[in-house]
């Protein structure tokens, strides 16, 4: 248990978490936050471009392929500042189907697909199901056939499915989870339902398989799969992460902000110890989170230790933001029981998060399998 | 500061290593304390007292302190080879802490010459032993109220009133004193003074405390028309709560100059998971409990990142958001930790957590309680975990005054 992650930070990262910062501050004010929420595309198609045209949609994708040539370690202060500014759109679901290509996809379905989802075409993956837990190997939609492969089943939560490209599904194939490339442009009416979460900034769609054929040439590599899988298990939750850090940092300041104007038994609400103390115990937790995320994102490459920083890093985060938005509503008082109130933005994405790829507990009990 | 020389470096810290493996005694013959606020006998006192003296003319003690003061004149990083080979053979702690981790750094820092060439010297070798007077019985944590008056004849002061909690101050030599010097300021905080007083002199007088433990390790001082010298003033007349808070900001971590070694010896995780090994319940080891394993992964996520703290500190990009906030956080992370976490372990020990030290059946020797027990002089000294959570409301939120 002696190596448990450690913190670096890079140029790289450093110089992009500055650029991020300003980019999601202007481009992602609450207000158009509050206004895609109720566009039904979600996002902004021009603020899309403009982050392809940064080269963030490549960074973790090797130059040979078009891509930046960096990690996900440079992905996260993106990502981060993104989650600060509840920012909308298909850049972490298209980043982890890169991921997915990445580590299971064969040669020619790197060369074909990286370099396109490096120059802005959004992708996705389907994984959830409805019966199954967090464990991603524990899939049920099946592929069946030789050169033509039939796809049944359902699939659950597949981010930004309808703006997507490419959808890199999780099936059972051959006696072992497998996955496979469908392009969106063959699915058939009605393979898309969009699904009404509570985390009103996504859009997440249920997928039915049944009635899709795709040439046995879109299956993924067979021999990688689990290993594949494994991988964007990790590299959703330390995306997860960076996300809620930045939430949370924003819930945080977001509630500070109200307990320094406004005003009850003519004092500063802040002033009251009642409210004081545990904003700090919110905002100790957030440091905590946001030194566990640089951990994972410096220690995520390394054998072993990258899993355990990663899965520390999304229960501290976990705790850290679930935290802070439940304690926001509460300190908002009458206004944070209103739809008006930002908190409930916070609170709702801290149950979507932890619905996603494992909440705390559920981290705490695989570490333990791998510490105690 | 000369530059980083790795060979030399490398070659200190496998010097440093080998020097606490031959050193360490591992077994005493008596129990030492865990942390310098708990040398409750002369036994204990002498022991650390040489223990320090050995370290620090080994050259492990105050490396990165000026050589004309006692120290070594290397750069920073060899200290931290040192006290990490301390740490490594679990070295017992030093004993000094309020001349080392307060004094000091204070003197290093806005000390005169003639301070500095004084007093630098005897506290890293343990010769001089300070202790700390600020907090009075009836001004626990409201320090800027402090109440002992100190009156200017000629060149002395005349010292009246009482100090507690005085760590070691029946061993003390020297005390940071915060006095009362103009009751009538119109801010109480501009009325104190901050000075070094002297201990072993007429009207000085310390009682021994006995802790919620049953031990000893502090004192209640009393000063009856005590004289101490005037040139023992630390920046002007009316500026001793600047110099306080400033005192406090070395113990609090958020300032440097600290000469190295530690001065609390913790409990860490392994111990409590080897103590979950150990304990059984219903005829299983209570470790293999997935209830108790959620709790213990609590505790070990929540150690390892109050370390990632530490060194993400050291990032500037990454705390750029509230410059101070992990500093002036570190107080209140580790030392409800250390509670919390001695408390869990209590529970550990089940029907045997009734067993009290001294019994030959308490589990450990009794440590876990007496160390949860102990846990409260961190939680509630230096500025009590409630007061932490205003000087970070206040200093780094940007929350009103309550």
């Amino acid at each position: 248990m002696e190596n448990l992650g450690r913190i670096g930070f890079s140029e790289e990262q450093a110089d992009l978490l500055e650029v991020a910062e300003s980019f999601c501050r202007e481009r992602s004010p609450v207000e158009r936050v509050r206004a895609l929420i109720r566009d039904s595309l979600g996002h902004d198609p021009a603020v899309w471009q403009e982050m392809a045209e940064l080269g963030w949609l490549g960074i973790a994708i090797p130059e040979a392929y078009g891509g930046v040539g960096l990690g996900l370690a440079e992905v996260v202060p993106v990502v981060e500042q993104m989650g600060r500014r509840l920012m909308a759109g298909p850049f972490v679901s298209t980043t982890l189907a890169g991921q997915a290509l990445l580590a299971g996809g064969t040669e020619a379905q790197k060369a074909a697909w990286l370099p396109r989802l490096a120059e802005g075409m959004p992708a996705t993956l389907a994984l959830m199901e409805a019966d199954g837990n967090w464990d991603l190997e524990a899939v049920t939609a099946t592929a069946e056939g030789g050169a033509t492969l039939s796809l049944s089943g359902q699939k659950l939560f597949v981010e930004n499915a309808a703006t997507a490209g490419l959808v890199i599904a999780s099936v059972f194939h051959d006696g072992a989870p497998a996955l496979v490339l469908i392009e969106t442009e063959a699915l058939p009416d009605g393979a898309l339902r969009r699904e009404t979460v509570i985390d009103e900034t996504r859009r997440s769609f249920e997928l039915t398989l049944d009635g899709i054929s795709v040439p046995s040439s879109q299956l993924l590599d067979t021999g990688k799969a689990r290993a594949a899988l494994s991988h964007i298990h990790l590299a959703a939750n330390l995306l997860a992460t960076a996300e809620m850090t930045g939430c949370t940092q924003a819930c945080i300041d977001y509630t500070i902000d109200y307990l320094n104007t406004r005003k009850q038994f003519g004092k500063l609400i802040g002033s009251y110890q009642a409210l004081k103390h545990p904003s700090v115990d919110a905002y100790v937790t957030y440091e905590q989170a946001r030194s566990h995320l640089y951990s994972a994102a410096h220690s995520f490459t390394e054998q072993g230790t990258g899993e355990v920083a990663t899965r520390m890093a999304k229960t501290a985060a976990d705790k850290a933001l679930s935290f802070a938005a439940d304690r926001a509503i509460q300190f908002h008082g009458g206004f944070g029981f209103t739809y008006d109130c930002d908190a409930h933005l916070y609170r709702r994405r801290a149950i979507w998060h932890a619905s996603q790829h494992g909440d705390a507990a559920w981290h705490k009990r695989k570490l333990a399998q791998m510490l105690l | 500061m000369s530059e980083v020389n790795e060979k030399e470096l490398a070659e200190f810290a496998a010097e440093a290593d080998a020097w606490f493996a031959e050193n360490v005694d591992p077994d005493p013959g008596f129990m030492l304390p865990l942390t310098f606020m708990e040398v409750g006998t002369d036994q204990q006192f002498d022991f650390l007292r040489q223990w320090q003296n050995k370290v620090w003319e080994a050259g492990y003690l105050g490396a990165a302190w000026p050589r004309e003061y006692g120290g070594g004149g290397l750069p920073e990083a060899f200290q931290r080879a040192a006290t990490k080979a301390m740490r490594k053979h679990n070295g017992p702690i030093m004993l000094n802490a309020i001349g080392l981790n307060w004094t000091g750094p204070l003197l290093l820092d806005i000390g005169s010459e003639a301070h500095k060439a004084k007093y630098l010297k005897g506290i890293l070798s343990a010769e001089d032993i300070w202790c700390q007077g600020f907090s009075e019985p009836e001004h626990g944590s409201d320090l800027g109220n402090a109440q002992t008056r100190a009156v200017r004849e000629g060149e002395e002061y005349v010292v009246n009133g009482s100090k507690i909690w005085t760590t070691q101050g029946n061993y003390a030599k020297y005390m940071i004193l915060l006095a009362r010097t103009d009751p009538d300021a119109p801010r109480k905080y501009d009325g104190l003074s901050f000075f070094l007083a002297p201990m072993q002199i007429p009207g000085v007088e310390t009682h021994p405390i006995r802790k919620l433990t049953g031990e000893y390790g502090f004192t209640q001082t009393f000063f009856t028309d005590a004289r101490i010298p005037a040139d023992g003033l630390i920046g002007a007349e009316g500026e001793g709560w600047k110099v306080a808070m400033r005192t406090l900001e070395y113990e609090r971590g958020a300032r440097g100059g600290q000469p190295g070694g530690y001065v609390i010896t913790e409990r860490d995780a392994f111990d409590v998971l080897d103590l979950a090994r150990r304990m059984m319940r219903g005829g299983e080891p209570l470790m293999e409990d997935p209830v108790m394993q959620d709790r213990l992964m609590d505790f070990i996520i929540e150690i390892q990142a109050n370390r990632l703290c530490q060194e993400r500190q050291k990032v500037a990009p990454l705390t750029s958001d509230r410059p101070m906030g992990l500093a002036l956080s570190s107080k209140l992370m580790s030392t409800e930790l250390v509670r919390r976490l001695n408390e869990f372990a209590v529970t550990l020990t089940g029907p045997r957590a009734g067993y009290y030290v001294g019994d030959e059946n308490a589990v450990d020797e009794g440590i876990w309680a007496r160390g949860y027990l102990n846990a409260f002089s961190a939680t509630i000294g230096g500025g009590t975990s409630q007061i932490q959570h205003n000087i970070i409301g206040e200093h780094v939120l940007g929350l009103p005054k309550s």
